[in-house]
């Protein structure tokens, strides 16, 4: 079954490896494939909105393009939707010292926060206003209190109208045809260690499927093997280095000296990919590469999705 | 100029160097965003003055990489500060003059050690322990990171057993958070909900104006859970003075004067937007910015206008470029180079070099904008040049060290 042939996606891996763009790119694949697609920010920081280079949007979905849908969570909104929806509470904007209480509690509670953003994504995916929903999920760690969710509330809260949906929202999140998460990584040391460790997690402590792992900024492989004995000797001291230094001046050293350094850094990372592979082999790996040219902003959204619907297919 | 120069990198000083500082402070926080290296730079700042200076030096790191904690000596996680043997150091040819001790932060282990020592008596210690709120108060309430990582520094440096402790604060979703943890946690506390909340148990007579949210609040949740809920925070209310008390020596420990931050960044885009923010967020709090380091910077030599047009020239003119190189033909036997082969290799290898040398400088000119941007940031900066291999071992963080310390 194909990435994006599910209805529920979240993106999720360590901060700083690029998840909201990865997050932005598979929705404007599916987008380009015909589907009808919901973004949700998970964590309200608005990153998603400046990958688009649009504003930041609210809790109601705002069509930034066409076919494409997106919204930032925001629990105590949610909470009201849920509220006006259940119990036909004249609510109006006077939830204030309701919000409050509930923000304390779920302070110390964690599952109450999260049952309220993921029963707004699960809502969304159940009523099919949207053929896809990609949520830009929080990272490591915190998306473990978020998948878990309807576990852990019914584990904590025995009664009450909260409790009873967390059964369908289960069901929708452990079906692997329905709800998949999608794991960013970098091939550096700690985005692999830890993008094993929450592969990990997910599988022991939430119900929900991993269906690929995306490897980002993998950078291109500069020599293959006789390419590389020749560059070895360009780059030791020695009579072509001499006779390179003779003809072109002393900005060799500095060209040759950059070759070396994305040779090595290749090479560490080239472990690393290594490392993953062998470490999850039973997980789909797409690999993105590392954009030089443009690495945020919209046109970065577009060179990923391209990159991806190439690995996709 | 030298050939081929060492694999080591190479670090660039653009204003200053860390030594004035560290003797100066007794407590350096690193803090930015994830991923820029803040643990690396708390560890190799640490391990460089255990090795320069006649002093006890703590790092108390929250989540370290396997090899960087192996580089520091740590085998198993937990509150427990273990002293890195001098045969780690002589390892990497150093000779230390001080003592460098290394830990980690075990959250629920340190929760756990702040109830016993403010719970009025055992019985409510207990209590608390076993209640499943507070476990899971412990282990996944947000902020509950960023407050123990700084009572553990308060701890720690209130005990007078170390020169200088070097701390890497915890990754949150705001690096400033755990700035505001210690407030937040006197605030929770003392505040009025909490009392609300209680009180219905307490008096069994709930109070007239909480009584529809008591009620909606029952309907989604059930009322046992809130009463669970109202359990947990009536123990917890009993260690109040404690915390309070605890939360406002904590914040004391912050604005010393003997305390720095050291703001470590990436030069990209959200990196620096982070630490422009916390920067900024320092000054306005009246925290001491000790430094704004800039980690895993590019070498100097990608800004070269000569190296530009040689890579430009060989990546049009590949051919051309692979000319210059004896390859053997014209004297001896004949060698592997002189295969025809072998020159559509060497040229592709010119080729090659020069698309990549243009790819990187595209980089390193973004950098040096970033850079421009956040100078006026901060009066200390160093500049740490891209390692091109982990850290795993003392070396290597000594080796990170030399950007920050004049030898």
């Amino acid at each position: 079954m194909g990435l994006l042939d599910r209805r529920l996606l979240f993106v999720t891996g360590k901060g700083g490896v690029g998840k909201t763009t990865v997050s932005a790119a598979l929705a404007r694949c599916a987008v380009a494939g015909g589907r009808r697609v919901l973004l949700c920010q998970a964590d309200g920081a608005g990153s998603l909105a400046a990958a688009f280079d649009v504003p930041p949007a609210g809790f109601d979905p705002v069509e930034i393009e066409p076919g494409l849908h997106l919204m930032a969570m925001d629990t105590e909104a949610s909470l009201r939707e849920y509220l006006k929806l259940h119990l036909r509470l004249p609510l109006g904007g006077r939830l204030g010292p309701l919000a409050t209480v509930f923000d304390f509690v779920a302070g110390a509670a964690p599952g109450v926060k999260e049952i309220l953003s993921v029963g707004k994504i699960a809502y969304e995916v159940r009523e099919r206003h949207y053929d896809l929903v990609v949520v830009d999920a929080p990272a490591s760690g915190h998306v473990i209190s978020q998948l878990a969710a309807p576990q852990g509330i019914r584990e904590l809260v025995a009664v009450g109208l909260i409790r009873n949906e967390t059964e369908w929202m289960g069901d929708l999140l452990a079906d692997p045809e329905v709800t998949a998460a999608v794991l960013v990584a970098t091939p550096e040391e700690m985005p692999v260690t830890e993008t094993l460790e929450l592969l990990g997690r997910i599988r022991s402590e939430t119900e929900v499927s991993v269906a690929a792992i995306v490897v980002n900024r993998v950078l291109p492989e500069l020599f293959n093997r006789r390419e590389a004995a020749l560059f070895d000797r360009l780059a030791e001291p020695g009579d072509w280095r001499s006779e390179l230094v003779r003809h072109n001046g002393d900005a060799v050293h500095h060209v040759l000296e950059a070759a070396a350094l994305a040779t090595r850094l290749r090479r560490s990372r080239a472990a690393h990919l290594a490392r993953l592979r062998d470490a999850a082999p039973d997980v789909a790996q797409v690999y993105l590469p590392f954009l030089f040219a443009r690495p945020h902003g919209t046109r970065a959204v577009q060179l990923l999705a391209d990159a991806l619907s190439a690995e996709l297919d | 100029m030298a050939p081929a120069r060492s694999r080591r990198p190479v670090a660039r000083v653009v204003d200053a160097r860390l030594d004035q500082l560290v003797a100066a402070s007794d407590v350096v926080l690193t803090c930015g965003a994830g991923g820029v290296g803040k643990t690396s730079v708390a560890a190799a700042l640490a391990a460089t003055a255990a090795a320069q200076l006649d002093a006890k030096v703590l790092v108390l790191t929250v989540d370290p990489a396997k090899r960087l904690a192996t580089a520091m000596g740590l085998s198993g996680f937990g509150n427990t500060e273990t002293v890195v043997g001098r045969e780690a150091f002589a390892a990497a040819g150093v000779q230390p003059r001080g003592e460098l001790w290394a830990a980690m932060l075990d959250t629920k282990a340190s929760w756990d050690e702040l109830v016993g020592r403010h719970a009025p008596d055992e019985a409510t210690r207990d209590a608390i322990l076993a209640n499943p709120l507070y476990r899971n108060l412990t282990s996944t309430f947000v902020q509950s990171h960023d407050y123990i990582a700084m009572e553990r520094l308060h701890e720690i440096h209130a005990s007078g057993r170390y020169d200088l402790v070097v701390v890497d604060t915890p990754p949150s979703s705001h690096a400033i958070d755990f700035l505001d943890a210690p407030a937040r946690m006197a605030e929770f506390f003392a505040s009025r909900l909490l009392r609300w909340l209680i009180a219905p148990y307490r008096s069994r007579l709930a109070n007239l104006a909480s009584k529809p949210f008591q009620a909606v609040a029952d309907r989604l949740l059930g009322a046992s859970f809130l009463a669970d809920i109202a359990e947990f925070f009536l123990l917890f209310q009993s260690m109040y003075d404690g915390f309070v008390e605890r939360a406002k020596s904590v914040e004391q420990t912050l604005r010393d004067p003997t305390t720095s931050f050291l703001v470590v960044t990436t030069l990209e885009a959200g990196p620096v937007q982070e630490a422009t923010f916390f920067c900024e967020e320092l000054g306005r709090r009246g925290l001491r910015l000790g430094a704004l380091v800039c980690n895993r910077t590019l070498p100097a030599g990608l800004g070269d206008p000569a190296a530009r047009t040689l890579a430009d020239q060989w990546q049009r003119h590949p051919e051309q470029a692979a000319a210059v190189v004896p390859t053997g033909a014209d004297d001896g036997p004949p060698r592997a180079g002189a295969d025809p082969q072998e020159r559509e290799r060497l040229v592709q290898v010119f080729a090659t070099m020069g698309q990549s040398f243009i790819d990187y400088a595209m980089l390193a000119a973004r950098e040096a904008e970033l850079a421009g941007r956040i100078a006026p940031l901060a009066e200390r900066r160093v500049v740490i040049a891209q390692l091109d291999h982990d850290i795993a071992e003392l070396g290597h963080l000594l080796e990170l060290g030399r950007s920050m310390w004049p030898s």
